[in-house]
């Protein structure tokens, strides 16, 4: 058991956990914007930033990431912390004024809008990765990926036609937390859009099935 | 030209005895003409110019008893092509083929000098016969860098005759590993790749990280633009940086290192790869060096040349064969570095001062410098100055000697406005500044840094406004794009210094500017983000009358921001010459005829300067 303080109040965690994890489980609030339980932290949003003390040493760091250890005094507000979550809601406020995710963490800090211009209203992606990093390390695929650098990065199929990878599983749509995936099913067909590409499968059921629900080839193995 | 009959050395006194070999067929009074084959004098043409002297020489019987050695860059590439006749120094510069007869008649053969070859020292109109008398050379103290002009980079026979391998053979047959990181904590050296971190200190937590594979890596991407030292030490003496990479692979306990340099350095990577071929061919890499039981391993791997590669944890990624983004580094890539090994990477200049300080001591490095940063930097000096080009001096050594004693001054006698150091995202110093001692912490604290070592000067007719916007618009095409107050928020700065350049900026937009680059400065992932807003700050730190000239008064003080200012015609001094009139590309210049001054159509000026730069009477200003 590794103990620590939060905001001054005494607490214990499990070596490997991170100071967000610890956070949440008290109902400690931190704000996350591409934060999953199903895949790896990322730390590209920064809104989880808090600060920590270690011998001495105060330093801002991404709570997603970073493990705890013995001794850690961590401080989840004060006026840094607080200009980094105003500032990067903005942001990411003018980036997609239209994505709810984006609007409801914005209500929940406070900001009601940006001082910034926005340049593409209909844009809904954050880049947080969370589609990305769900197809890679869940589903096991890597059909999709961020391309570009900068402010050109964008989620897209290989070469935005390449859709050899992807199964259609939809899982990339459903962890979305801004609505810029797409899918709909209709007239046999699957299409799911990606904020740059849109690919349409042949939906089919399951033909081999048999009536016991396992798959005939399966059956006659066992 | 590589000897068939290879000799593997199997002991330190085997290497040794070929070095007294090599020194005895030296002869040092034999006439060796060094001239500098880098890459910025092979723009001039000095591929051309070595040809023509050993052609020259034979014809006049002379090739048996005059060297030519193509060497690797000297430092003061704006004069290239370069040529130093030893033993006496004599220096000549901007050399064309057609000099060639004549340098050996005269000066070959008689010993005399050609005046119309020498250094004129711009300030005091003196001409300069010996290398080290050249006001650029003087202030310097070349203990990295200065072997790039004796030696042929492809040649380990010459780096065996200046020292070469000698600090490795001390090391290995002498010094235990510990006793090595030892004195590297001991001699003080920090990082030249920009942040500076204590390289003894980052060698000890990898040595004691428990794995026993543990990688070394030597990062050659130097992506700041104007930035060329790292470049010209692995061209022009690589083996310095592989005797450092070998020295420090075996204190550190690892046995496989990776050079990683970036693909737009084609001759690094030639003389890299020749130069570890050589070494293992002498048994100083490889299996069993030197007869120690030691071995390693290095490899050459090239980089795609995207800025933020040189990030040390985007430059692991970029080896394992992933994306080159940063990731956090909350648990030190010492300890969970390439492929989550203990990794220890450094700088190329960091590398190369491994030997020096081996060969002569940490006492004697640590004598150099100031109290928090030990030894020599190389820097590469552009921009508003008379002399560019690559000096190495002693941490130190004000900003002051280095623009006016080193870097000449200011050309057409205008007056200095600032210099940027550390690159990009530095920050940009004052006049009232240049006093500073180059150190470290001096720079940080005065709100610059001291980066790869990039340093530009700018003068009166620069704008800082500008400025701070032209290296914002550098770092938003550089960001990688995966955290948020980089990616949006270096692009959010950038637009508003765009605006105020334009004459739109507001009340407020300072203020924004200052919150903006703290909420980046803090929270973004790699330093990239981190040093992004120093330009800005910066220079509304030490220039903020120019950024309030600009957003209340609509002016620009150095008359550079195009929207801000016009072209006029004083009456009084103009002639009606037509010199304006025959340079202007848009027709805006109306002639009246001879004797009377020439009319500027404003609403046909698209401000492009011709008329300015073309009328000599002073007959054009900028309002
Ligand atoms: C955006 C960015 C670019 C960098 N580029 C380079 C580079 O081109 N060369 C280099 O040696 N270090 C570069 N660095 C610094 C490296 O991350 C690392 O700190 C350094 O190579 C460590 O070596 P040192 O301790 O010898 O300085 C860069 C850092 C950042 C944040
Ligand atoms: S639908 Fe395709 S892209 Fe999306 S998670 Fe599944 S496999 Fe990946
Ligand atoms: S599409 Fe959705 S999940 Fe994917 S990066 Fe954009 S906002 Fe995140
Ligand atoms: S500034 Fe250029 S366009 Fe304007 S008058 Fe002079 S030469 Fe012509
Ligand atoms: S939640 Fe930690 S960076 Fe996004
Ligand atoms: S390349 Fe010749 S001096 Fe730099």
């Amino acid at each position: 058991m590794i103990n620590l303080t939060i905001d001054g109040k005494k607490y214990q965690a499990e070596e490997g956990q991170t100071i967000l994890e610890v956070a949440n489980r008290h109902g400690i609030f931190i704000p996350t914007l591409c934060v999953d339980e199903a895949v790896s932290a990322y730390g590209a949003c920064r809104l989880c930033m808090v600060e920590i003390e270690r011998k001495g040493r105060k330093k801002l760091v991404a709570s997603c990431l970073y493990e705890v250890e013995e001794g850690l005094a961590v401080s989840t507000q004060n006026e840094r912390i607080a200009n980094i979550r105003k500032t990067v809601i903005e942001l990411l406020l003018a980036r997609c004024p239209q994505s709810e995710g984006v609007q409801a963490m914005a209500k929940k800090l406070g900001v009601t809008c940006s001082r910034f211009e926005s340049e593409k209203p209909e844009n809904l992606c954050t880049l947080c990765a969370l589609c990305t990093r769900v197809c890679s390390e869940v589903v096991g695929k890597s059909a999709i990926s961020l391309v570009s650098r900068g402010t050109s990065r964008e989620v897209a199929l290989p070469y935005y036609e390449d859709k050899t990878d992807c199964i259609a599983c939809g899982s990339c749509a459903y962890i979305c937390p801004t609505g810029a995936i797409k899918m709909e099913d209709g007239n046999g067909m699957r299409t799911i859009t990606w904020p740059n590409c849109q690919v349409s499968f042949n939906l089919s059921a399951v033909p081999s099935a048999a009536p016991n629900g396992f798959p005939k080839n399966r059956s006659s193995i066992s | 030209m590589i000897n068939t009959a290879i000799k593997k050395f199997n002991s330190v006194a085997e290497l040794e005895a070929k070095r007294q070999e090599i020194l005895k067929d030296r002869n040092s009074q034999k006439t060796v003409i060094a001239i500098c084959c880098g890459t910025g004098c092979q723009a001039y043409g000095a591929k051309k110019v070595a040809d023509a002297f050993e052609e020259e020489l034979s014809k006049a019987g002379l090739g048996d008893k005059v060297e030519v050695r193509t060497t690797g860059c000297h430092g003061f590439c704006e004069r290239g092509p370069l040529v130093v006749i030893r033993p006496q120094n004599i220096f000549y510069q901007r050399l064309k083929i057609s000099d060639i007869p004549e340098i050996i008649e005269k000066t070959i053969k008689n010993n005399e000098v050609i005046e119309r070859l020498l250094y004129v020292d711009p300030m005091t109109k003196d001409k300069k016969v010996h290398e080290h008398d050249v006001p650029f050379y003087k202030k310097q103290m070349r203990l990295v860098f200065g072997n790039n002009g004796n030696i042929d980079p492809t040649s380990i026979d010459d780096y065996l005759a200046v020292g070469g391998y000698k600090s490795l053979a001390k090391a290995i047959s002498g010094l235990k590993p510990e006793e090595i990181v030892e004195e590297v904590i001991k001699s003080g050296l920090r990082g030249r790749g920009g942040g500076g971190f204590p390289t003894g200190w980052k060698w000890k937590s990898c040595r004691d990280a428990h794995d026993p594979v543990k990688y070394v890596i030597c990062n050659c991407d130097e992506g700041d633009p104007g930035a060329f030292m790292d470049r010209s030490l692995m061209e022009g003496n690589p083996h310095s940086v592989i005797e450092g990479m070998i020295i420090g692979a075996y204190a550190i306990g690892s046995h496989e290192a990776y050079i990683y340099i970036r693909d737009e350095y084609p001759m690094a990577v030639k003389h890299a790869l020749l130069a570890i071929k050589q070494a293992e061919d002498y048994g100083l890499l490889g299996e069993n060096i030197l007869g120690s039981g030691f071995d390693l391993k290095i490899h050459i791997n090239r980089g795609g040349g995207a800025f933020v590669c040189g990030e040390s944890t985007a430059l692991m990624a970029s080896l394992e064969g992933k994306v080159g983004e940063p990731r956090a580094k909350y648990v030190h890539t010492s300890e969970k570095g390439l492929h989550d090994k203990p990794t220890t990477l450094n700088n190329v200049e960091t590398w190369a001062n491994i030997p020096l300080i081996i060969e002569k001591g940490a006492d004697w490095f640590n004598k150099i410098g100031t109290e928090g940063s030990k030894g020599t930097k190389i820097f590469s000096l552009v921009g508003k100055v008379n002399n560019t080009g690559l000096i190495e001096v002693p941490m130190g050594i004000t900003l002051r000697e280095i623009v006016y004693d080193i870097g000449g001054g200011i050309p057409k006698g205008k007056k200095f406005k600032a210099i940027q150091t550390g690159g990009p995202s530095g920050g940009c110093l004052p006049e009232s500044m240049l006093d500073l001692p180059v150190d470290f912490d001096e720079l940080t604290k005065a709100g610059s840094m001291m980066g790869s070592g990039a340093m530009i000067v700018m003068d009166e007719d620069n704008c800082m406004v500008e400025i701070a916007r032209y290296f914002l618009s550098f770092l938003e095409g550089e960001s990688c794009g995966k955290c948020v107050p980089c990616r949006e928020g270096v692009k959010r700065m950038r637009q508003i210094l765009e605006r105020i350049t334009k004459g739109e900026g507001e009340e407020g937009d300072i203020e924004l500017l200052e919150q903006l680059s703290q909420a980046i400065q803090d929270a973004s992932l790699c330093a990239l983000g981190g040093s992004a807003p120093n330009p800005v700050l910066s220079t509304i730190k030490y220039f903020r009358d120019e950024y309030e000239a600009h957003i209340r008064q609509k002016t620009c003080p150095a008359k550079e921001c195009k929207a801000l200012i016009t072209y006029n015609i004083i009456d009084a001094n103009c002639p009606g010459c037509g010199l304006c009139y025959k340079a202007c590309p848009t027709g805006a210049i109306i002639s009246q005829g001879k004797k009377m001054p020439v009319i500027l159509d404003q609403s046909k000026c698209t401000k492009c300067g011709a008329c300015f730069d073309a009328c000599k009477l002073h007959a054009v200003e900028i309002r």
